[in-house]
């Protein structure tokens, strides 16, 4: 399956896979209003890590032996046969974080305003994750 | 009226453990008869939604684990509300309640757990009341609503996991509560000191009575003869005023039938590494099962629901002839009380000398992983928990983290916290995929101002 993969010797740590992320997610649709006014604040799918001179993101990365899904209580976590990505069900989540405990990448994210988890979803009815689309620097590949 | 029945897979139990078992049969093996055999009445659905549902109502719908026809689709024959009386090993027979007796040619024991109640004086009366299955939760309901507007007032008997679920489920219905607590301080199989008074403070701040260090000596029922309780006396004499009690002590494996059978069974029946008891042909998972514990490096029962689901997933495969090795698992809790997120795995308390702890703490944000000669023992982190399933997995993985241990426990942690060659195959590029050359320099240059 087709997979969003960091190339982090050329990324420079612009944040604008998270500004892109926010926005994908958010009421308004709008990169200022998504990143500025909206409340609660849209919750990017991913997250930045930085160090030093290295920086990358880390999102979900549908993995093979699925521990979340394994792990999940109510069957809200799924792998979608056909395309073998990780999907959640918004209607069973629960928010009890047990597939945040097992998440070896932590790309699990708690949407507590809601009360359950966030995760990327490769941008589903996109034809690239916005955050491959709109990196200036081709720091991310969907391969 | 009595019949035989023949089947390839016999699956005794039908939540985590035996639905893990049969769609990893069914992953391998479409065809090969199964049957699936229940106690209860419901089609699988998710233990630990009752609290959702005693405290919110939460639709029984919603509260199923699998879809409605998934045991069509998987082609399986379910029994519901059906005992087994009696499992023969040597004849591979199991025989029901209802007369019928089925052969089998392999058997999943998937029976979970069944509540502890204290022998005391009283615990039998009307309006006490266990907290493991749907029907403990509909019979709670039912019972409350006969009391209309009046105030009921609970005393849960237990601070560990269900106590404590219960307790919130409760108190979100508008009942005050006390929470009897025999040790001296709540969940203190799950968490350390500083966690578990964390939490304490949590369920004070939502007016929860928490006692510890004492015991319910007697259940006191109603004197004018309405059928209610009156009290509870604790062991100092103490009586404290209700009209329910839940008594959550624990849960003790449900080992009866592999006792019975003659299977190996210490405190839950024994299974090797592809869950497989004493007798080849028996598998057991779940609560009732004593499986490989990758911290202790032995056997131990780890009654939490992921651990059922991959043991009884590896179960199934090796049942259907596909070897699995169960990579072992350890206790590992993910609780959210009040909003306040916990998570805990492993040892959490240092049993002796020879154990390193590291740790911060700000306020309720609470991060502590226990390490011996530089691996990861256990980890308790409340508040901020995000990245804890990072350091899980460096647990489960036995990697050495002598070398970067004290960012474990740091506010900016991240998978950058570690060597290299630890987060590179996790996130970037596999070799497999790129059929191009690294894209060279020069690309780079049009790409991004700011030399």
């Amino acid at each position: 399956m087709k997979r969003i993969y960091v190339k982090e010797e050329v990324c420079i740590g612009c944040h604008l896979c998270e500004v892109y992320c926010q926005r994908q997610h958010s009421q308004s649709k709008d990169l200022i209003k998504a990143f500025k006014r909206e409340l609660p604040r849209p919750l990017p799918r991913l997250r930045m890590e930085e160090k030093g001179a290295v920086s990358f993101t880390v999102r979900c990365q549908h993995c093979d032996d699925s521990p979340c899904a394994f792990a999940c209580l109510t069957s809200a976590i799924t792998r979608e046969p056909e395309s073998g990505r990780i999907n959640v069900n918004d209607d069973r989540c629960i928010g009890c974080w047990t597939c945040v405990l097992v998440c070896p990448l932590g790309a699990i994210r708690q949407d507590t305003h809601r009360g359950m988890i966030a995760k990327c979803h490769l941008c589903q009815g996109e034809e690239m994750p916005v955050c491959v689309a709109n990196c200036p620097n081709e720091a991310l590949a969907y391969a | 009226m009595t019949e035989t029945k023949k089947v390839k897979y016999l699956i005794i139990g039908n939540s985590a453990g035996g639905i893990g078992a049969t769609e990893a049969i069914r992953e391998v093996d479409k065809a090969g008869a199964i049957t699936m055999v229940s106690d209860e009445p419901y089609p699988t659905y998710s233990r630990p939604l009752i609290s959702e549902y005693l405290s919110e109502g939460h639709p029984l719908d919603r509260m199923r684990f699998r879809p409605a026809g998934f045991y069509e689709n998987h082609n399986i024959r379910i029994k519901l509300g059906s005992k087994v009386e009696r499992l023969d090993a040597e004849t591979h027979t199991v025989r029901l309640d209802d007369g019928e007796t089925i052969i089998w040619d392999r058997l999943l024991l998937a029976t979970g757990g069944s509540p502890i109640t204290p022998r005391v004086n009283g615990i039998n009366l009307r309006g006490v009341f266990t907290f493991t299955t749907l029907d403990d939760a509909k019979a709670i309901e039912k019972y409350l609503k006969q009391f209309r507007n009046k105030r009921v007032k609970a005393v849960v008997i237990g601070g560990g996991l269900i106590g404590v679920s219960v307790t919130e489920a409760l108190v979100k219905r508008g009942l005050p509560v006390t929470l009897v607590e025999m040790k001296e301080r709540i969940l203190n199989t799950i968490l350390d000191e500083d966690a578990s008074v964390i939490v304490e403070e949590k369920l004070a701040q939502f007016g929860v009575k928490v006692i510890t260090g004492h015991s319910v000596a007697e259940v006191n029922g109603d004197t004018a003869g309405d059928d209610h309780l009156d009290s509870v006396t604790l062991d100092n004499g103490k009586r404290i005023r209700c009209e329910l009690v839940i008594v959550a002590i624990g849960v003790s494996p449900r080992t009866g039938l592999a006792v019975d059978a003659g299977l190996k069974v210490n405190r839950g029946a024994v299974v090797d590494r592809r869950m497989a008891t004493s007798c080849p042909d028996i598998f057991a998972c779940g609560d009732m099962a004593e499986a490989y514990d990758f911290i202790l490096g032995e056997n131990r029962t780890t009654p939490v629901w992921p651990n059922a689901y991959l043991g009884g997933r590896i179960a199934g495969f090796n049942m259907a002839d596909v070897p699995a090795e169960y990579p072992g698992g350890t206790s590992l809790n993910s609780l959210k009380y009040f909003g306040l997120a916990v998570v805990s795995a492993g040892i959490v308390t240092q049993p002796h000398n020879g154990y390193e702890i590291l740790y911060e703490r700000r306020d309720t944000v609470y991060r502590k992983v226990i390490l011996k000669d530089g691996f990861l023992m256990g980890l308790v982190f409340v508040g901020d928990i995000e990245k804890s399933g990072i350091v899980f997995n460096l647990m489960k993985d036995r990697v050495n983290v002598d070398g970067f241990k004290s960012a474990l426990v740091a506010d900016d942690f991240g998978l950058i916290s570690l060597p290299e060659e630890i987060w590179q195959p996790l996130l970037k590029i596999p070799p497999t995929l790129t059929t191009s050359p690294p894209t060279p320099m020069k690309k780079l240059e049009t790409g991004i101002s700011g030399e």
